[in-house]
């Protein structure tokens, strides 16, 4: 049994209880400024609470994945914002990492041109801010000819300042049936890869799955267009009035967004491409060749899986951060989260909790993304044995 | 072990001493703390022509501005004492509720709302506004009725899209609306034919065509007015002696017009016999000491600022490019809404 006072002289002891102290003023300190806040803005007479969320709104939203009406709730309002930030953030990150990778092994290519270009196209995009970069889309799309001059460019698809216009499918029962049928399709898609590779692993001899492949996404859903014999009826999009009417839409501000955040991502995401590529030792190419590998299964067999392991924890940052670059959309008029929780924010004066609101859904939407990117990172990473 | 203690008991004092120091706005507090810095802080528009924008040497001019400047005149004696903070729609009212300016005069309407649960206190009414659309003379558009199925460019952080949506559904109307945060950037969309029609008060269509357009005739503000906009200076609750002296500055301006006082005439006003200019410029005392403030208080104003009619005519009126008609704005004598209460 020691006394109190050896205890102190114990390392251990003194460590928790330097921690306790820590996590007391941390928490005195968070509890002033919120207790603080709270007072301040109740003596201002300024309404606190998150009771608005469930007024009306009052406002319209240009563009919503939901059905949506200025008759509906704020929340409402801002879950329609916060998809079209997810629809914009999704979009461009396939967009970017597709350009990315292609720029990023353009700058390795041996041939002249495709080199120069694709580090004219790094250099330019990474040093000029994005802000200006959505900008210049945005009045780029805004140049294009009005409605009633709109651009066909192709039968149906029309070109204009108000957006892309496209005739879409009209709904048919039968059309369930078909996505059904793909869906069984993708299903025995992979189960013919998984064969495939325990085939060849077994017996060392190939496996045609590509063929299988094809064959197994295109033949079932072919079989149910025809066996339920569904139309394939389009909406066509017709000039009414202001605007076209019918068929579906794409509005310049999602377009410009899109192209400006997934153009200025890619530069970053090709640079690092370029370096994950680099990273692995040319004596692994040459160690593949002798080997008889053709060079198309050297990059997907030797190279990738080294040179993922170094591409994929900046690839994370990039993600994020084009994520929460889409909050810029507020300038050139895409309705993201931000742009709704402003008008939101001014409609009830509750300016903290709208700020709040948005501060958490982005540390949601972040560390949703780097979880599955870590998850992806483990596996894909080195594996010892 | 001693040391720890100490260390907490430090700790402890300087929170409590933080939790005094941090004491809110006591009524006074507002006044007092202008009078002692020697200038107004006064958060006005980024730049919206004829109400608060700086020209090329950077020097503040405007309706909204002259309202500034009137009550740095009646607190300081000198119009210049004010300091501009250019406020975007959506910070305006932060701004004030933090104490970061000391006066609003950015455009403002007086709401329910912001009278009450966002802790504002207004002053009178100083540009009688209302929200209307603005569209392509090519449209051919007579009527805001017309405008079914549009594509509006809207200024957001304002109640000019609860406005706009509201009047849409009451006439069962559709609209797309495009909400742009910067006016440059919205006015660009719009000019670059993005929207059908632009929505804001009047007054600022009237600014924007002036600002963006050559030819003013080749768009048209259609006739309907859909909201009621009192434009509106204000300050925070809690100081009744600022509000009383930015409220009796504005309707120092309205009475000198109704005297006919002018920056040129109120020297020679100093000998009039008519007891109530001799009270509005302090020859008969009172006035000033019931506010707190010098007795020529309302001489500065008028001698620096001019009265209600020269600051319109110079900002907005038939002196500046809007061309706006006094119409509501007028004195109550001539058909408009502007009254100042007896200055006694």
């Amino acid at each position: 049994m020691t006394n109190p006072v050896q205890a102190l002289n114990s390392a251990r002891v003194r460590g928790w209880l330097y921690q306790a102290l820590f996590l007391a003023c941390t928490l005195a300190v968070a509890w002033y400024l919120v207790s603080n806040t709270l007072t301040n803005l109740a003596t201002r007479g300024v309404a606190t609470g998150f009771g608005f969320l469930q007024r009306e709104a009052g406002f319209e939203i240009g563009e919503s994945l939901l059905p949506y009406s200025a008759s509906d709730t704020y929340l409402t309002a801002l879950v329609v914002g916060l998809l079209n930030t997810l629809a914009v953030s999704a979009a461009g990150v396939v967009l970017a990492t597709v350009l990315g990778v292609l720029i990023g092994i353009g700058r390795l290519s041996s041939n002249w041109m495709v080199n120069r270009f694709a580090t004219l196209y790094v250099e330019t995009v990474r040093n000029v801010p994005l802000l200006l970069q959505l900008v210049v889309w945005y009045t780029i799309l805004n140049r294009l000819p009005s409605p009633r001059e709109a651009l066909e460019v192709l039968p149906g698809i029309f070109l204009s300042n108000r957006g892309m216009k496209f005739p879409v499918l009209v709904e048919h029962a039968g059309h369930g049936w078909i996505l059904l049928a793909l869906l069984a399709g993708i299903a025995a898609a992979i189960a013919a890869v998984r064969y495939g590779r325990r085939h060849r692993e077994a017996t060392g001899k190939p496996f045609p799955t590509l063929p299988a492949v094809i064959a197994a996404l295109l033949l079932p859903p072919a079989a149910a267009f025809i066996t339920t014999g569904a139309p394939l009826a389009f909406d066509v999009p017709v000039l009414a009035g202001f605007n076209f009417e019918g068929g579906g839409a794409v509005t310049p501000e999602f377009t410009a967004l899109l192209i400006g955040l997934s153009v200025y991502t890619a530069g970053f995401i090709a640079e690092i491409v370029r370096s994950g590529i680099l990273a692995v030792p040319h004596g692994q190419t040459e160690a593949g060749l002798a080997l008889g590998l053709s060079p198309g299964k050297i990059l997907r067999l030797v190279i990738l899986p080294q040179a993922l392991r170094v591409i994929v924890p900046p690839l994370t940052s990039q993600y994020l951060n084009l994520t929460k670059n889409s909050s810029l959309a507020v300038a050139i008029g895409y309705p993201d989260l931000v742009s709704v929780s402003n008008t939101s924010a001014n409609q009830t004066g509750q300016v903290v909790e709208a700020v709040a609101m948005m501060m958490v859904v982005y540390l949601i939407i972040s560390l949703a993304i780097s979880g599955f990117m870590n998850w992806y990172n483990r596996r894909v990473a080195l594996v010892t044995r | 072990m001693k040391s720890h203690l100490s260390a907490l008991a430090i700790a402890a004092t300087l929170s409590v001493s933080a939790l005094v120091l941090s004491g809110t706005a006591q009524a006074g507090a507002t006044f007092d703390g202008v009078k002692q810095k020697g200038y107004v802080q006064c958060g006005v528009n980024l730049g919206l022509y004829g109400f608060s924008a700086p020209d090329d040497k950077g020097k503040w001019s405007g309706l909204d501005v002259d309202m500034c400047r009137a009550v740095a005149a009646a607190m300081f004696g000198d119009a210049e004492k004010v300091k501009y903070t250019p406020l975007s729609a959506q910070q305006r009212l932060p701004a004030l509720q933090s104490g970061e300016i000391d006066l609003l005069a950015r455009n403002t309407t007086r709401t329910l709302t912001r009278d009450t649960a966002n802790g504002l206190n207004f002053a009178p009414t100083n540009y009688y506004d209302g929200q209307g659309f603005m569209v392509s003379a090519k449209l051919g558009l007579k009527s805001a009725k017309q405008l079914n199925g549009a594509t509006v460019c809207v200024l957001p952080g304002t109640t000019t899209e609860q406005n706009v949506s509201d009047y849409f559904r009451a006439n069962k109307m559709t609209f797309k609306p495009v909400v742009i945060e910067k006016n440059e950037e919205l006015n660009k969309a719009f000019f670059a034919g993005r929207c059908d029609a632009l929505t804001s008060d009047a007054s600022q269509l009237a600014a924007i065509r002036a600002a963006e357009v050559q030819n003013p005739n080749d768009y048209v503000i259609l006739p309907e007015l859909i909201s009621k906009e009192p434009l509106s200076p204000a300050v925070r609750q809690g100081d009744e002696e600022w509000m009383n002296l930015v409220t009796w500055a504005f309707y120092t301006m309205v009475q000198a017009e109704e005297k006919g006082l002018t920056s040129e005439t109120v020297d020679a006003a100093m000998t009039s016999p008519d007891p109530d200019v001799k009270r509005l410029l302090g020859v008969t005392a009172g006035n000033g000491k019931a506010l707190g403030v010098e007795e020529n208080w309302a001489y500065a104003i008028i001698k620096q600022v001019g009265n209600y009619a020269q600051s319109y005519e110079r900002n907005v009126g038939a002196g500046s490019k809007l061309k706006m008609p006094r119409g509501q704005n007028a004195l109550y004598t001539e058909g408009g809404l502007m009254y100042a209460p007896p200055m006694k």
